[in-house]
């Protein structure tokens, strides 16, 4: 069992269609944490203590939120400078978080096309994730290849649904630890990790 | 009646109703057949306790009918009223007319002159106000669509009663006065000798004069009140108010229970709404139990046992064609099945004004003694047997049924209207309801300065007059349903009497409370609420802020200071809030805090910036980097 902790972060969550099903699909698991940074800190005053016992009490740190600009919303930023100390996540004493496992699940409201070198946004998910990636290995963390919801502006009620339905599984089986470790370091998304074990799996 | 006598009296009836209600209510029977049941016990033909007063008895009580038709105008506003005037109107009218002319029928079939078959069907088709709307009431009934209609039904009869009284006269078949009935209401009035062009202006002026007094003479006669602030006077003026127009009703002989309701009407929308019903409820409780204990007391059980299949026959055989005409309306007027169930349950007894119009037509000569004798009793008993009616409607009748309404209204827009109660509209409540009525909010507002609330209401806002921490005004406010209750009255001992009070009686309400000092605070984390406020910290430390700005401070660096601060403040308060009870602990755990405090702020000065935001700190990274060489790791702010 991997304890989960998911940082989410969404600026107007009362208007979100997607994200706000996400989250009430969430599974009750033992060790999995919802933390909602807006919630928690509305004026950006991240209490930096208690976020790294959060961070010490997990194995799996996942950031949740959609894909604004190219990048989290800014309070995962604020986050980022804040928490991740020198010194205590990085540098050559920080260790604290050594070992621990970090993905994005994020959500694009443009479709996978859109997200290639000949289109629109010219640059792959991944690539722009990159300061995401370099900060996990920065922090001697694994990082995973991140779980993409994409083209959301064209979702229908029953394709959120099913993406409501896929991403319980996916806690479920992250806190299982049920996904395959070569699939999850080999692949471009996590979407890919997964494509056999969707159809192994009866999904609604 | 001395006075030894006069609370001997008090004493049975309080008796007989604090020992049989609770019984009553405990076997879900409803307080008003366990009033009924303790009369008929104390009465003349169970213990005997009470003898031949019970008919001053029950004349004394019909002022609780005045009193809750009262209540019940205050209830409906104006618009309320106009949009009930179809079922009004429509369902009342033909109940009424439709149930006569079926009972005059009947009563034409048995033998009965013309003139005695349409006075008894008339009498007939009234039902009892106070019993049916006690009895729905308590039930939560009253809202729901066959409640409504059962309510407008009520209200046309109470306006039918006047024509009835003056038709009666035209139907005497042999002089008026021969059989020396006593007087009824209505039948010696101020105006009587009048010509009747001008009885019938005298009876408009009344109406017209109570709509415009109401209006124009009560509001500021009773803002002048309140700004005494005694709040017997307050209740003695209500009563003024309601026996005042009770008399001048009865004068142009108009039904006073209208003439009340009417006053309750026109005094709805106004800001003493709740301080006049939780003045008048007490009054009307007493008397209503007084009236049904009455009505108990007076069933003639001698009568009933002498004849007892004509007696019996005759209630369960009005009841009958009393049920199966509202029913049939009920299906008409297109209620569903369930609330025409209700409906036709609620309304089959013969109500209170049947006693008045009984005597009163044997004194016109329209009916004799042979008639009205067993139409008393049959009066009495269909009353005692409606609480009965209601309870096998609702535990045999509906659960068979499968389309149990539920009480008609959208949930959402109700939330959302009854969401909050603010208690004190000061600068801190104003503010806070402000800010909640800026989003859509609606709130209720509760205030006890009189002058405030004129002055808010002149600005258009929605303004109650009243003490907030009466268990009573709270209730009549919507406490039960409410979700918020915002405390911002002006005092710390009130604060603190509200919290308990809301606690205990609305324990779903989550309470927000504006706290004074620490101490206050404490106190009121003590009773268990646990959003506190102590007004002076918002603005202390946006003080505090500014100041550290003009002392130097960047603006982030010294909101942030202040946002630490206040986190570190509030750990105290509940820290301390624990140590409350040992006084002598407290005194050493305040110290403490204050050293603790005084602490963390020299801890501040001597290495400001360091224990905070240290993320921020590119010091230990310069070092690291000058020593180890970690090169570029991360864009670190630049010294």
């Amino acid at each position: 069992m991997a304890r989960v902790l998911i940082l989410f972060a969404h600026p107007a969550l009362e208007k979100s269609r997607v994200h706000r099903r996400l989250v009430a699909e969430m599974p009750q698991l033992p060790g999995l944490t919802f933390h909602d940074l807006y919630e928690e800190y509305p004026t950006f005053n991240i209490d930096v203590k208690r976020e790294q016992q959060l961070l010490l009490d997990h194995d799996i740190i996942v950031l949740q939120h959609p894909f604004f600009w190219y990048s989290t919303p800014p309070i995962v930023k604020q986050w980022e400078d804040l928490v991740l100390e020198h010194g205590w996540a990085y540098g050559s004493r920080g260790t604290a978080l050594r070992g621990k496992a970090m993905l994005s699940i994020i959500s694009t409201g443009g479709g996978a096309s859109t997200y290639q070198r000949d289109g629109y946004n010219r640059y792959t998910i991944r690539e722009l994730l990159s300061p995401i990636e370099q900060t996990a290995y920065l922090c001697k963390m694994r990082y995973l290849p991140p779980y993409l919801i994409q083209g959301t502006h064209r979702m229908t009620e029953a394709d959120i649904d099913q993406a409501a339905q896929r991403y319980r599984q996916l806690l479920t089986w992250l806190h299982d630890d049920r996904i395959d470790r070569r699939a999850l370091e080999t692949a471009e998304t996590l979407n890919d990790a997964l494509e056999s074990m969707w159809s192994g799996e009866v999904l609604a | 009646m001395n006075s030894e006598e006069f609370l001997a009296q008090a004493f049975v009836y309080l008796c007989a109703a604090v020992v049989s209600v609770p019984i009553a209510k405990r076997l879900g029977l409803g307080s008003v057949l366990g009033y009924l049941l303790a009369g008929v016990v104390i009465g003349p033909f169970g213990l005997g306790f009470l003898g031949s007063e019970g008919q001053d008895v029950l004349e004394f009580a019909e002022f609780g009918v005045v009193l809750m038709l009262f209540l019940v105008g205050l209830e409906l506003e104006p618009s309320l009223l106009w949009r009930l005037r179809a079922p009004i109107l429509g369902l009342g009218g033909l109940q009424v007319v439709v149930t006569t002319m079926v009972i005059a029928g009947l009563a034409l079939l048995i033998g009965l002159a013309w003139q005695a078959a349409l006075a008894v069907g008339m009498i007939l088709s009234l039902s009892s106000t106070a019993i049916v709307l006690q009895s729905l009431n308590e039930k939560g009934l009253l809202k729901t669509e066959g409640g409504q209609s059962s309510f407008s039904v009520l209200l046309f009869q109470d306006i039918a009663v006047i024509p009835m009284l003056a038709l009666f006269p035209l139907l005497a078949t042999r002089p008026a006065g021969e059989a020396g009935g006593e007087e009824g209401h209505g039948a010696a009035t101020l105006i009587g000798s009048l010509p009747a062009w001008a009885q019938t202006l005298a009876v408009l002026g009344a109406v017209v004069g109570v709509v415009l007094a109401g209006r124009f003479l009560v509001r500021p006669l009773l803002a002048t009140i309140a700004r005494t602030g005694l709040r017997e006077l307050f209740t003695a003026a209500a009563l003024l108010l309601v026996i005042g127009i009770t008399l001048l009703m009865t004068e142009v002989g108009l039904s006073p229970a209208l003439g009340t309701f009417l006053a309750g009407v026109v005094l709805a929308n106004s800001e003493y709404r709740h301080e006049l019903q939780s003045d008048i409820e007490p009054f009307e409780g007493l008397l209503l139990g007084l009236f049904f204990i009455a009505v108990g007391a007076s069933i003639n059980f001698a009568l009933i046992l002498a004849q007892p299949l004509l007696i019996i026959g005759l209630v369960l055989g009005i009841i009958a064609v009393k049920f199966g005409v509202l029913f049939t309306l009920s299906r008409v007027f297109k209620l569903g099945l369930d609330q025409s169930l209700l409906f036709a349950f609620a309304l089959p007894q013969i109500g209170e004004f049947a006693f008045v119009l009984l005597s009163f037509g044997t004194q016109q000569g329209v009916l004799d003694q042979t008639i009205t004798s067993p139409l008393v009793a049959a009066v009495a008993l269909s009353m005692a047997l409606t609480p009965l009616l209601l309870l096998i409607n609702e535990r045999v009748v509906q659960p068979r049924i499968g389309t149990r309404e539920q009480a008609a209204r959208p949930a959402d827009a109700i939330d959302r209207q009854n969401a909050v109660i603010i208690a004190g509209f000061g600068d801190f409540g104003s503010t806070v309801g402000r800010l909640l009525t800026a989003n859509g909010f609606q709130t209720t507002v509760l205030e006890i300065d009189s002058d405030r609330v004129d002055l808010l209401r002149k600005l258009g806002l929605k303004v109650y007059y009243g003490d907030a921490s009466r268990y009573d005004l709270l209730a009549t406010a919507g406490a039960a349903d409410a979700r918020l209750l915002v405390l911002a009255v002006d005092t710390p001992e009130k604060t603190l009497e509200l919290a308990r009070t809301a606690q205990k009686h609305f324990p779903q309400l989550t309470i927000l409370a504006r706290a004074f000092e620490w101490e206050d605070a404490y106190d009121l984390l003590n009773a268990g609420v646990h959003y506190v406020y102590r007004e002076a910290l918002d603005s202390a430390l946006r003080m505090g802020t500014d100041a550290l700005r003009l002392l130097g401070f960047r603006a982030y660096q010294a909101q942030r200071a202040a946002h630490t601060f206040q986190r570190h403040d509030e750990e105290s308060v509940r820290m301390l809030a624990h140590k409350v009870g040992d006084q002598r602990v407290y005194i050493n755990a305040t110290r403490r805090r204050i050293n603790d405090l005084e602490q963390i702020l020299q801890a501040d000065l001597a290495d400001r910036g360091q224990n905070r935001d240290s993320g921020w700190d590119a010091e230990s990274l310069r070092d690291e980097v000058r020593g180890v060489g970690l090169d570029g790791a991360r864009p670190a702010p630049s010294g």
